[in-house]
């Protein structure tokens, strides 16, 4: 029962809505420190001896920060140094309300134990709570609510422990600091505090600059327009004079910019932003206010590289040329131009990128040169920049007052030495937006607890099948094996087959914070040499992956089929198994070559094998695509980790085996669960691409004399199939590897929010994924949709809402779309690293595309793909005549055509730390002055330079 | 932005109860000479106003008489000032219509009808002010206009509305917390014998909670019922003390 006396009516106005809420007042809110003896609390969370070096406190004592004090300085909190914390719960609402992404580093610092971060309901603790006075501003009662608990605790903790504990408030608001000291509270600024901390110097370096030390460090000049209020700039979007949308700046030009409208208006949907003025402070991602120029000030876009470099640019002069990039073009070229006049929402995160040191030695103010070339330089503070520069460093943006040239920011930490293994890789999950963190406390709680047993209720609910041979197949190394399979003859003569995924939706269980965290990384992430777990690796490579002779929860689909892989029978259920042997792709394929074993798991592979041919030639029959990418695989030193040498994969037909029956069960579980839920169904569709996609593959196609038809995926994949060039084996496999090139990404999907949910890819009419959940979330999804569609397991509100199911959607495909990129990266700096070890190279290619000014080669050998220019910034390049229809490139007297057999020498270009990349320059055609013989390379003079 | 966070990590709710506390309820009988029986009631900010007359002759239409009990006419409505946007129709209109007909549904259950044959009761409820949870006070209000009536119920009844939030039961929602994205059921409940006069709900929820959550809206009732005698001896002894027994 309620222990409260009094209530309090809160009375809040919105608009013309008048809300009255209760808001009760408790006694039984303790303090939660551990040295308090009045508060009748079970467990603390606050130290009795909460010693700190700090020289301005040097007693025993709590800090109490203030909501701008968590949202500024969330980086420093996090420190492990920072301990014994309580956040009022005025913060706590504040904070969330402001910005979410601080709420949950916030709530992930409070479920740390070692942290001792304590939270106080002081809004509806009888002795804290305050009511808003009249004239007096939300923000200013919040203040004194913070105030007031500071206070209270204050007297509180007096009698605690031998010589009390005190609570230190810290706040940068110079009003609250004045106030809190004329009622006698113990404040400071969290400057002076972590300044105090004289032991740990490094964390002065990660403060996020105040508003008075901005005002220090730039000059009074105004540099650019005032920015409206949101007010104002609200009331003009409504009045059509501004526009609103997000602001992309241009990766080769940092003085323009576009940005894209979001409305309902076909036509003016992009806007061109030109010159410093008109950015007026805006990053990359904001979204901004805009208003449109007259159309006799609209400009086109230039074809100019400009890149913000050298040293730092004073803010009192040299703006001639940056105030506008002069560009006369014709009338057609140019169109809809803007200025930002405000900001409504900013987008800043954390930027990785290198420091310039200011030529200035004893200077602590340096400019910061991200690694995303969209990014502005941004001017920081730290007196470690010896220490820093040629490391990769993370900094956030701080604020950019309209006197600053640059935005100012803080350093936030360290990610190691450029160009190193470690170091690359941190930058390229970051810059990726992998999330890639240990993970917390509060997600590690929601894991089983060791030691692990499959239990009698569990077996209950649960079909028996470890009797069964189950088997898995993988790649070698793989420790996360999400699916095992089995074969066997029925005494009616009939084939069972069953396709045994990891029961993960057994093990995370929904809206807890594992899995919020899982649906947060949608995937796991494969790097060269690295795996980034969607799910803790107790999970990942312990309980979920079916290892063999060990007991498993599996989900099973599982068919009767005739012996020409004709599907009788469908039926999943929730079991037990227990594999009989994890092989990899090769072993499993000499099984089944090895005709002398005859054992029931080689047996049971052949039944696959068999099945999985014809289940193939079916499919194919009906049109699926069989595309080609090279892969390229590092066979890594085993204790450097250096890659030593670099080969396309293999496949063998036991991979295409393992692969067929995947496919058969996705879909097999897509039709359940729409049958199940018409509505809200998780499904995986690949739109048939636009007949525009696929110019350049019949171009190419026609060079060759070979026709391609692309009226249906069917028509594609036969004249595929058909396409042979004499004298020239690799033409097919080049030809698939453009077409790959002209196909639309796959995408999930909620089932109803879309109706066509064709696979182009697979010529099937419904897929979705279900049969690796340890690494994919969406397969969870689909695993519980499935298990209520049979009855095994319940269901909760968001699984069945299809706005929620849409947004998940979205990330996830977000996040697959990243992790591809991720990837991609990776193999890169892997593949730069194998040629950095190996000096240059020459090899044999074959030109993939014709560029204006460039072919781009393939070299089959590698997989690797690069770009060799014909002209140079330096001098006057060579006679370039480029035809589209061809497409064909003349260069001086020799024309390139797609398909083209070239010899070029691959090396790495390093000039550019932050940027390095494989260059190619051409052997053979011989063309004087433009190609190079094999000994006669570039040297390489120029000394290492940052980038921009 | 941020929807209202319903359940914080310390426990609390928006209005800083914890999960299975009610709001505070006040309650007066006897508020109307005239009537047979009134009550009006608070729980939390939902207030409403109970009225019953009889058991007296059925009016109108005598062929809705029954021959071995009592016909119970149920009516609610809501004050045109009940809500924060000003209603436009305070009765008759289906939700009003569906609420009239719980009710009723609920009383049969609840009075011993069968003492009163041929005759009618006629029980009136007003909403006065809204804030979640109206059904149930709403009953909580008729039941001790009902009592003041002098009319013999075999126990009290008494409802709770509960709500399902991040895998715990909220008891006596209030209406912002109903508004959410919360699941609810209403429960009237005979709290001596544990007999459920009435169970309503229009959310989705998995059979599996449904136990958990009739089981905290049983708690949630019997701790109404606690009060609801508390309030009706209060009433009986400041009656004695006027009648001078
Ligand atoms: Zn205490």
């Amino acid at each position: 029962m309620l222990k409260s006396k009094t209530f309090v009516k809160k009375t809040r106005s919105g608009g013309v809505m008048k809300i009255v809420r209760e808001h009760y007042l408790r006694d039984d809110i303790w303090c939660g420190s551990e040295a308090c003896t009045i508060c009748k609390q079970e467990s603390t969370v606050l130290e009795k001896d909460a010693c700190s070096d700090s020289t301005i406190c040097p007693y025993p004592h709590y800090l109490i920060p203030d909501t701008n004090v968590v949202l500024h300085q969330i980086d420093v909190l996090e420190d492990p140094v920072i301990r014994n914390v309580i956040i009022l719960q005025t913060v706590l609402q504040e904070v969330r309300h402001r910005s979410a992404p601080i709420y949950k580093r916030l709530k992930d610092i409070i479920h740390e134990k070692e942290k001792h971060f304590y939270t106080f309901t002081n809004e509806h603790h009888r002795d804290t709570f305050i009511e808003r006075e009249p004239g007096e501003s939300a923000n200013d009662r919040n203040d004194r609510a913070i105030r007031t608990s500071a206070d209270w605790y204050g007297q509180h903790l007096k009698t605690a422990g031998p010589d009390g504990l005190k609570v230190v408030l810290l706040t940068n608001d110079q009003g609250n600091k004045q106030k809190a000291e004329e009622s006698g509270l113990l404040v400071h600024r969290f400057e002076e505090y972590i300044k105090s901390l004289i032991a740990h110097p490094e964390l002065v370096d990660r403060l996020a600059l105040s508003n008075d030390d901005k005002n220090e460090i730039t000059s009074s000049k105004v540099l650019f327009p005032e920015h409206l209020p949101l007010s104002r700039i609200q009331a003009g979007i409504k009045a059509g004079s501004f526009l609103q949308g997000t602001f992309r700046a241009s990766r080769d030009n940092y003085l323009e910019a576009t940005v894209f409208i979001q409305g309902e208006s076909e036509d003016g949907t992009e806007v061109l932003i030109q010159g410093l003025q008109n950015l007026n402070r805006a990053v990359h991602q904001d979204v901004v206010a805009l208003q449109l120029l007259p159309r006799n000030q609209w400009v086109a876009p230039s074809s100019v590289v400009l890149q913000d470099e050298g040293a730092a640019k004073d803010d009192n002069g040299d703006e001639e040329d940056e105030g506008k990039v002069l560009i006369s073009t014709a009338e057609t070229a140019r169109k809809p131009t803007g200025k930002v006049v405000g900001i409504i929402k900013r987008n800043w995160r954390p930027f990785c990128g290198m420091l310039n040191v200011s030529q200035i030695k004893e200077s602590t103010r340096h400019l910061f040169t991200p690694a995303d070339r969209r990014i502005p330089r941004i001017r920081i503070e730290t007196r470690q920049a010896s220490t820093l520069a040629g490391q990769r460093i993370m900094v956030a943006i701080d604020g950019w007052p309209k006197d600053s040239r640059y935005p100012n920011g803080h350093f936030v930490r360290s990610l190691g030495n450029a160009g190193e293994k470690d170091t690359e890789q941190e930058v390229l999950l970051l810059e990726h937006d992998v999330p890639h963190q240990a993970f917390s406390q509060a997600v590690l709680s929601y894991l089983p607890k060791m030691p692990w047993a499959i239990t009698p209720e569990d077996m209950e609910k649960r079909e028996d099948l470890r009797n069964l041979t189950v088997c898995s197949v993988d790649p070698p190394g793989c420790t996360d094996i999400d699916d095992a399979l089995h074969c066997r003859e029925l005494e009616n003569g009939n084939l069972e087959v069953g396709v045994h995924i990891a029961d993960v939706s057994h093990f995370i269980r929904p809206g807890n914070a594992l899995d919020r965290e899982a649906a947060n990384r949608g995937t796991t992430v494969y790097l060269c040499g690295k795996r980034i777990d969607m799910v803790p690796e107790l999970l990942s490579s312990n309980l979920c992956s079916l290892q063999s002779t060990v007991d498993r929860l599996a989900f099973s689909c599982i068919w009767e089929m005739t012996h020409e892989a004709e599907i009788l029978k469908t039926r999943f259920t929730k079991s037990v198994i227990n594999s009989k042997a994890s092989l990899t792709y090769a072993e499993a394929q000499m099984r089944i070559d090895d005709t002398t074993k005859n054992d029931s798991i080689t047996k049971n592979l052949r039944g696959l094998n068999k099945l999985a041919k014809i289940l193939k030639r079916r499919r194919i029959e009906k049109g699926a695509l069989t595309l080609s990418s090279l892969e390229v695989r590092f066979h890594m030193d085993s204790e450097t980790h250096d890659p030593i040498d670099l080969q396309t994969k293999e496949l063998q037909e036991t991979n295409s085996m393992v692969e067929e029956f995947m496919l058969l069960a996705n879909i097999s579980v897509a039709q359940k669960i729409y049958d199940e839920f018409s509505e809200c169904a998780l499904l995986r569709k690949h739109p048939a691409p636009p007949p525009s996609n696929y110019d350049i593959l019949m171009k190419a196609a026609k060079s060759k004399h070979v026709d391609i038809h692309t009226d249906s995926a069917k028509a594609l994949a036969d004249s595929l199939d058909v396409a042979r060039v004499d004298g020239f084996p690799y033409f097919n496999t080049l030809l698939r590897i453009l077409a790959t090139r002209c196909m639309m990404q796959a995408v999930y999907f909620c089932s109803g929010m879309d109706s066509d949910f064709h696979h182009y890819g697979l010529a099937s009419p419904i897929y979705t994924h279900f049969t690796s959940p340890i690494r994919r979330y969406a397969d969870i999804i689909v695993h519980r949709l499935l298990a209520v569609a049979i009855g095994a397991d319940s269901t909760y509100p968001d699984l069945m809402d299809k706005q929620k199911q849409s947004a998940l959607c979205n990330n996830l495909n977000y996040r697959h779309k990243m992790a591809q990129y991720a990837q991609r990266s990776s193999v890169a700096f892997h593949t730069q690293l194998f040629f950095k070890n190996r000096g240059i190279l020459n090899e044999e290619g074959f030109v993939l595309f014709v560029r204006k000014n460039a072919i781009i080669v393939l070299i089959p050998k590698f997989g690797l793909e690069g770009t060799v220019f014909f002209d140079s910034k330096d001098k006057t390049g060579p006679k370039l005549v480029f035809d589209e229809e061809g497409p064909t490139l003349m260069v001086e007297q020799h024309t390139f055509h797609i398909f083209d057999k070239v010899k070029v020498t691959i090396s790495l270009d390093d000039t550019n730390i932050q940027h390095q990349k494989i260059r190619m320059s051409l052997i053979h055609p011989v063309i004087p002055g433009v190609s190079v013989s094999a000994s006669d390379i570039e040297p390489q003079t120029k000394k290492p330079r940052l980038d921009h | 932005m941020a929807g209202l966070e319903l359940l914080s990590d310390q426990g609390y709710r928006l209005d800083g109860r914890k999960a299975s506390e009610l709001r505070k309820v006040q309650a007066r009988m006897g508020v109307f000479a005239q009537a047979d029986g009134s009550a009006y009631l608070e729980q939390g900010n939902t207030k409403a106003l109970a009225v019953v007359y009889g058991p007296h002759e059925i009016r109108g239409s005598r062929s809705r008489a029954l021959h071995d009990r009592a016909v119970i006419n149920c009516q609610y409505s809501m004050a045109t000032f009940s809500t924060a946007e000003r209603k436009r129709r305070p009765h008759g209109d289906r939700k009003s219509t569906e609420m009239s007909l719980h009710l009723k549904q609920t009383f049969e259950a609840a009075v011993m009808t069968q003492l009163f044959p041929r005759s009618q009761i006629d029980i009136y409820v007003k909403i006065l002010q809204s804030d979640g949870g109206n059904y149930s006070v709403c009953v909580n209000a008729a039941t001790l206009a009902v009592i003041d009536a002098g009319i013999p119920m075999r126990d009290y009844v008494c409802a709770c509305t509960v709500g399902f939030v991040d895998e715990t039961p909220l008891a006596d929602l209030c209406y912002a917390e109903e508004s959410g994205r919360v699941s609810s059921l209403a429960l009237a409940l005979l709290p001596r014998g544990g007999q459920i006069a009435l169970l309503q709900m229009d959310a989705r929820l998995h059979q599996d909670h449904l136990e958990t959550l009739i089981e905290a809206a049983m708690t949630a009732c019997k701790g109404v019922s606690k009060v609801l005698d508390e309030v009706v001896r209060q009433h009986l002894q400041e009656a004695s003390v006027l009648t001078g027994e």
